[in-house]
């Protein structure tokens, strides 16, 4: 009846996740007990999980990564402990079994539910402002895409207290994770809940590849993007590219372990190099998909805060573009261990070299636009300048990983979860970090608190590179990746560095929650009234904060890049135009349902539950029937209600002529 | 919101812009075209017409040739002056198909040429 | 939290708008969602690419089973190929009568469509039958694994287009061919096509390169 699902299933002998089970349970059935209480269901439901709005959608996107941030830290800093205790003869407080599950959630959560739900937050919330349009161009799609990502993250969850994760790593490499070596259901919780986000962030990819390219505001040409736009559309085309080969590599790992197949595993022909070569020729991909929409949130920081225009706006969007090609061509840097002959291994290397360039490009055009502007140092413009500085070491270590020879010394070694660290941190998150601050006031209607999120930028800068450089040392020491207990008792010192610098980022996290806590209370002396905080160059700034639901009352005719700031030096934002009725599109239950039922039937799949999957599948076929059975339904808000939500926002102005 | 203007590259893949008699030629000139291919296909890997080592070289060939056909008769790619998305998007996937196939047949030949192979392991053990 | 305008050069020269650089403002619904489907179809094809490639890596494995040349009947291949060719064919016919808004011509050519794809199926699955029957099933090697998995995604997304098809043609029967159902209509032929091209991959490489 239950499948493989027993009592068994939930670690009563195990202290640590039990505990931590049991009290993420209890915050949130608080949680959800509190809405209840307050009578808040029907607002959410109305307002945000039925909502088709790109601005609420990125809005949840980024909360689930924040979450997840929180999740995904409390894996280090057990990992980090670990490692600063399990030294020479004491062997610390993670069994080997839990330590391993705790590295693959950490890596499976960083990379797939907090760097892809921020960035791809940040993209739902402004790309279509930036365009100067009214939403993406399927909205209900946009919020099937969120809710399987959700699901997603609520099946690595659940894996902590029914069952176990997965003791392969993120990779999941066979035939370590075929059936013969790992008969669990841990396996199974990786493959199927990022088979079901993967879908979400497919779908995410198709629809913002045809917003960017079909919807975009009268006369904004091609170059008269904003550079944000550019490096979404790269990395929507790479996200198009790339998540079906992790599609189909997954599902051809899910046929080895479900029907008995070969493709990975040691008998029958099966060839596991083939599941390296297709995971990575995803992986790599997936590094830049991360780090392009961060190149453009400081792409926009920069040129606002140094109150000039982005320097050489086009070899910008070339080197965007040049990344999001050669970064299909150099996934081999991953294995070159593996055995490749001296040409692949050289080719890749070179590769790997080359797509150094174009970044190196990026580098100069920031460090030019700051060049002789007046530089205000926000906490976004802190985060870029710290960004600058600590990505080009991320890079240039790198660059030595693509050195075929230096590989070999260093693969897999401690050297190289500081490289990737540096480039995720000080590229991404800290991008991540720098468009909250940025966009924060456009989505809330008042400006995040300066001060906490400066502290919070100097802990998580520190303690970064407290943490970070010690295992560069450690690895060129010869330190492996994945220790549980580590052998060498010299190394200690430089563990408990690292340890150290974990609790000073785990302080930048207090700080950044101290942050937004003091600015929500302080939120009435820090209203945006103008829509236009920080004298931005874009369009999004161009409309109030936070925007209507149709963000543009009339579309923005677009002459230059940096069409806002053109309009303002012309006059023309104190025209009112002539209002027009308005389309917008309804609500749509479609996306939480159908996420509803995929949660069911992945949580089935992963218990050998079969009568549930057939039911689950069943219900979430028919959701997505009946969704696109019925007629697009749209409201429609009247040309006088925006002209008195306008009037209401900007006073009376001149008429249009 | 609905401006669409034939002078900007808004065309999509499948989109008629024929008249429909010339439409109709074309789905009958492209099934016509395929045929021919699919059989020239068949002819080739069952006769020795060509030179043997040339087959798959053949085959290949004539593959991308009926694709060509499907692309611009059934799908009417290419055949407007405005499509360039249409065409850059699909270059962009053949690209990425040709990385992924090619790559991977280049990769694990290299990877098999140097190492054991698995099932040569598992014999030698046996 | 104002702070001092510094005014820099314009960076862009104000142009005329150009045909082709797409600044002619939001696309048409329909082209964007045809447009947004046909990305949808590449990102398909390069999924069904991995499978290719892992065809090709592991069409030799066959781990002392059966091998492609023993196990392929050509005559069944050829008659897939026809049905789904001109299933194209009579699939593009439809497309146009939609077009046309003339619903019975369309229905004609659904139906001639559903029934050439239904034979495909038929064939295909008898000949996947037969294999197992053979003892030749996915899991008897990983050429056949990927053999069954390459083929039968191809299967799975043909038999995903009929019932796809059915359920939009009782749309036109309920609706009549408005234009939300045409949009939707032209969704699914460029899918159909789509199938079309990802099987002459599979007839070249998997059963005219293995038969020989």
């Amino acid at each position: 009846m239950l499948g493989r699902l027993t009592w068994a299933a939930i670690p009563f002998n195990e202290p640590i996740p039990l505990l931590t089970g049991a009290v993420v349970i209890i915050v949130i059935l608080a949680a959800l007990g509190l809405v209840t209480i307050k009578g808040w269901w029907p607002y959410l439901w109305r307002e945000w999980i039925t909502s088709v709005d790109h601005k609420r959608i990125g809005v949840m996107y980024v909360v689930l990564g924040l979450v997840m941030l929180l999740r995904g830290f409390a894996d280090a800093i057990m990992m980090r402990t670990q490692q600063a205790l399990a030294i020479g003869d004491a062997q610390g407080y993670l069994p080997p079994e839990h330590y391993d599950q705790i590295f693959s959630a950490h890596g499976v959560i960083m990379i797939f539910f907090v760097a892809m739900p921020l960035v791809i937050g940040l993209m739902n919330v402004v790309v279509p402002l930036q365009l100067g349009v009214r939403d993406v161009a399927f909205p209900t799609l946009n919020s099937v895409s969120f809710w399987l990502t959700a699901t997603g993250a609520l099946l690595v969850n659940a894996s902590l207290v029914i069952g176990n994760f997965a003791r392969t790593s993120w990779w999941n490499y066979p035939p370590l994770s075929e059936l013969t070596f790992s008969p669990g259901v841990g396996v199974d919780y990786y493959l199927w809940s990022l088979q079901i986000s993967g879908i979400g962030t497919l779908l995410t990819g198709v629809n913002f590849v045809a917003t960017i390219l079909k919807l975009r505001a009268p006369g904004m040409t091609y170059f008269r993007m904003p550079v944000f736009c550019w490096t979404a559309l790269a990395t929507n085309m790479m996200i198009v590219a790339a998540f079906p080969i992790l599609t189909a590599t997954f599902m051809m790992l899910l046929l080895d372990r479900y029907l008995g197949m070969h493709f990975f595993t040691n008998d029958g022909g099966g060839n596991q190099m083939m599941y390296v070569n297709l995971f990575w020729a995803w992986g790599h991909p997936e590094v830049y998909i991360l780090v392009l929409p961060a190149f453009g949130v400081y792409s926009e920081v920069v040129a606002t805060f140094s109150g000039k225009a982005l320097f050489s706006y086009r070899s910008m969007v070339l080197a965007t573009l040049g990344i999001c090609v050669l970064s299909l061509m150099v996934w081999l840097h991953h294995f070159f261990t593996m055995g490749a002959g001296a040409d692949v291994n050289a080719f890749f290397g070179m590769m790997s070299s080359i797509i150094a360039v174009p970044t190196g490009v990026k580098i100069f055009n920031w460090l030019f636009t700051m060049y002789r502007g007046r530089v205000v140092y926000t906490t976004s413009m802190l985060y870029s300048v710290g960004f600058m500085i600590t990505f080009v070491i991320g890079g240039l270590t790198g660059v030595l990983l693509a050195v075929p020879p230096v590989d070999f010394v260093l693969h897999n070694s401690a050297f190289l979860v500081a490289h990737f660290h540096n480039v995720i941190i000080g590229g991404v998150v800290f991008g991540a970090f720098a468009g909250y601050n940025y966009w924060f006031p456009k989505v809330f209607g008042f400006t995040l608190d300066d001060r906490w999120g400066k502290a919070g930028f100097w802990c998580w800068l520190g303690g970064f590179w407290l943490a970070f450089t010690p295992l560069y040392v450690l690895g060129l020491m010869g330190m492996t990746r994945r220790l549980q207990h580590i052998p060498d008792p010299s190394w200690r010192p430089l563990l408990l560095v690292a340890e150290l610098g974990a609790v000073v980022i785990f302080c930048g996290i207090l700080c950044q929650i101290a942050q937004l806590y003091v600015s929500i209370r302080t939120r009435e002396r820090r209203r945006d009234l103008t829509g236009d905080p920080w004298n931005g160059r874009t369009l999004e700034w161009a409309t109030a904060s936070p925007p209507p639901a149709y963000n543009f009352a009339v579309l923005p005719q677009v002459e230059t890049i940096d069409a806002f700031w053109y309009m303002k030096r012309t006059g023309r934002t104190r025209i009112e135009p002539a209002y027009e009725t308005i389309e917008m599109p309804r609500n749509s239950a479609t996306g939480f349902v159908t996420a509803f039922f995929a949660t069911i039937t992945g949580f089935a799949l992963i218990w050998h539950i079969w009568w549930m999957v057939i039911v689950g599948f069943l219900a979430a076929a028919v959701t997505v029937l009946v969704a696109g059975w019925s007629d697009p339904r749209e409201r429609e808000i009247s040309a006088e209600e925006i002209a008195r939500l306008e009037r209401a926002r900007l006073g009376p102005r001149q008429p249009a002529e | 919101m609905n401006g669409h203007d034939h002078v900007f590259d808004d065309r999509t893949p499948g989109v008629e812009e024929h008249e429909p008699s010339a439409s109709y030629l074309s789905y009958t000139a492209g099934l016509g075209l395929a045929i021919l291919a699919t059989i020239a296909s068949f002819i080739v890997s069952q006769t020795d017409l060509l030179w043997p080592p040339g087959i798959p070289a053949g085959l290949v060939v004539l593959a991308f040739a009926q694709i060509g056909v499907h692309l611009v008769f059934f799908l009417h790619l290419g055949s407007g002056s405005d499509n360039t998305n249409n065409i850059l998007a699909l270059a962009f996937g053949v690209l990425v198909v040709f990385l992924v196939i090619g790559g991977s047949i280049w990769i694990i030949a290299n990877l098999n040429e140097n190492m054991t192979a698995m099932d040569h392991m598992m014999q030698v053990r046996h | 939290m104002s702070m001092a305008a510094i005014d820099t050069a314009p960076t862009a020269v104000r142009t005329e708008l150009v045909p082709g650089r797409g600044g002619g403002g939001p696309a048409s619904k329909r082209t964007v969602v045809a447009y947004g489907f046909w990305i949808f179809i590449l990102s398909d094809i390069v999924m069904f690419s991995c499978l290719f490639a892992a065809y090709a890596v592991l069409s030799g494995n066959t781990a002392g089973g059966p091998s492609g040349r023993e196990l392929f009947n050509l005559h069944n291949v050829f008659a897939e190929t026809m049905c789904l060719l001109l299933s194209s064919y009579t699939c593009g016919l439809g497309a146009l009568s939609a077009e046309r808004r003339e619903p019975m011509r369309f229905m004609l050519f659904a139906a001639v469509t559903f029934v050439l794809g239904a034979a495909f199926l038929f064939i295909e699955v008898s000949e996947f039958a037969g294999m197992v029957a053979r003892g030749a099933g996915p899991g008897r090697s990983a050429f056949l694994s990927s053999f069954f998995t390459l083929v039968g995604t191809h299967g799975a997304h043909v038999t995903g287009g009929l019932i796809w098809l059915v359920y939009l043609v009782a749309q036109v029967v309920a609706k009549g061919l408005r234009p939300a159902v045409l949009r939707r209509l032209l969704c699914w032929s460029l899918f159909w096509h789509a199938l079309d091209i990802v099987w002459i991959g599979v007839l070249t490489l998997v059963y005219l390169m293995g038969a020989r």
